[in-house]
């Protein structure tokens, strides 16, 4: 088979060819580690660089993530037999008194398109839950959202709540949502800020180093 | 194209005033921060009553209402779906009685869902029972228009407008521009050219846009839209982007630096213009005096 097949179906979001194509891989013998590596992150990448160039916009990230991750869904049991670590691991919500969920349920897609585990916390949620998904769950990335700028003054408690648990160190953080800007991430002491969800992906990268 | 009788009125007195923010005015009478704004119309009617006067004493001809996420999906959120119609009722009549004795009109406001059709977080069909359920208790409350407002997916946004011309009311649609290139898409990535080309084919009376980016930008955006529609063009723009300064929002457009790009925007070919987030007011109150002290 042609992998290119592969590439171009979660590149043009075909859910279907791209769940049908990896299968077929995976029988004629591929590695599931080589079709991720090699081709499902490319693809994505592609799509996060088709975003920033202005060709690509929501509804095609969307699609691509969802075709992303129905392919994915054959590949996880194999690596997870073979002992293969995601990327990293991502914990994610809308910080306290924040519903909006829109921004971080795209942003959740394409970090588990980029081969991240995501532990998603859903909306409205307090810093004891983002430190215990640290502690507990050893998120290496805390990224928060929100819409309001009513609500993201509580970016900068999570972060001091971070701090006063003593997990600050063993975590990066980064901050996305409509009113956020990166000197507003300077001012709390983020670690990241994207003001897109492909950016998203490369900063998360980058702070765990992959 | 057939103008329905009361836009056609309007857009012969043209330039209309439209209302600035809401959230914001409401905050400064006690909204705490993370709470339902919508809930108020029931809890604390006078404030909203207040909050609507203001804008109406500034010089708005037109006010909207204290219903943007006043549907079911959003007011789930605080467990106030049950009380859908009711919040709708109370805030078009809350409007309308803010307007008694004046010749200001009311355009009831509905937003979005908040639910994404396109990752099957919602049905159409789901979709079309909230906005009709509300669109409907608005006019019931006594709304003169609907404006649908804030939109990004063109869909949703004709789904919304075919619940609410059901009333029989005009109707407005608006979208957000605030991203791409030159910010000339919504986040879904439609142009001003194609939000005309569905909404006029959906029936669409006024066809606008606000929030998401300062005046400035929507210059551009006002020509486009007058240069696809014969439709008359609604324009409420941000106070610029917010700085956060000691843990509130701070918007640095001042009013008359706002009012200063509003007869760029009405030779554009705004028919409508007012103010979205970080206005107040005082901003309405700086257009009036821009756009008509030569008069």
């Amino acid at each position: 088979m042609d992998i290119q097949t592969l590439y171009d179906a979660i590149v043009n979001g075909n859910a279907k060819a791209a769940r049908a194509v990896t299968q077929q891989a995976l029988d004629e013998g591929m590695d599931p580690q080589t079709l991720l590596d090699g081709t499902m992150i490319p693809a994505m990448d592609e799509v996060g660089k088709r975003f920033e160039r202005n060709e690509y916009f929501v509804p095609e990230l969307l699609i691509a993530a969802r075709a992303m991750k129905s392919a994915l869904e054959l590949l996880k049991p194999l690596l997870v037999a073979k002992g293969a670590e995601p990327v990293g691991k991502v914990a994610i919500g809308t910080v306290k008194g924040d519903l909006h969920d829109i921004g971080k349920n795209l942003v959740a897609a394409m970090l588990e398109g980029g081969g991240f585990e995501v532990i998603d916390l859903g909306v409205d949620v307090t810093p004891e839950k983002f430190i215990s998904a640290v502690k507990e769950r050893g998120a290496q990335v805390v990224a928060l959202s929100a819409l309001l700028t009513t609500t993201m003054s509580n970016m900068k408690g999570t972060i001091d709540a971070l701090s006063e648990a003593g997990v600050r160190d063993q975590v990066k953080v980064i901050i996305g949502g409509a009113p956020v800007t990166q000197r507003f991430a300077d001012e709390i002491g983020a670690d990241g800020f994207s003001d897109n969800a492909s950016g998203a992906v490369q900063m998360a990268r980058k702070l765990v180093g992959a | 194209m057939m103008h329905h009788p009361l836009i056609e009125r309007l857009a012969g007195e043209a330039p209309v005033l439209i209302d600035g923010a809401w959230g914001t005015q409401m905050q400064a009478r006690g909204l705490p921060i993370g709470a339902c704004p919508d809930a108020w119309n029931l809890t604390q009617p006078a404030k909203v009553e207040d909050v609507a006067r203001a804008y109406v004493n500034a010089g708005s001809r037109i006010i909207l209402t204290n219903t943007f996420g006043a549907n079911r999906f959003v007011l789930a959120r605080h467990s106030l779906e049950a009380q859908t119609a009711e919040i709708n009722r109370a805030g078009a009549a809350l409007s309308k009685r803010a307007t008694e004795g004046t010749p200001a009109l009311v355009f009831a406001s509905i937003g979005p869902s908040g639910k994404m059709l396109i990752s099957d977080e919602v049905t159409e069909d789901a979709l079309r029972d909230a906005f009709a359920e509300q669109a409907q208790a608005l006019a019931a409350g006594g709304a003169d228009a609907i404006v649908i407002e804030t939109m990004s997916d063109l869909d949703e946004a004709c789904i919304a407008l075919e619940a609410a011309k059901a009333t029989g009311l005009p109707v407005v649609v608006s979208m957000t521009y605030d991203s791409g290139k030159d910010k000339g898409r919504t986040m879904m990535g439609v142009t001003p050219e194609q939000a005309v080309e569905r909404l006029e084919a959906a029936g669409a009376d006024v066809i606008g846009a606000n929030c998401g980016q300062g005046i400035e930008g929507y210059v551009q955006i006002a020509a486009r839209l007058r240069q696809a529609t014969s439709l008359p063009v609604w324009i409420k723009a941000n106070a610029g982007l917010p700085e956060l300064v000691e843990g509130r929002a701070v918007y640095r457009t001042s009013a008359e630096q706002f009012a200063s790009f509003a007869p760029a925007v009405v030779s554009a070919g705004a028919t409508f213009i007012g103010g979205c987030c970080g206005s107040s007011p005082d901003f309405i109150q700086s257009l009036k005096k821009i756009l008509f002290s030569q008069n």
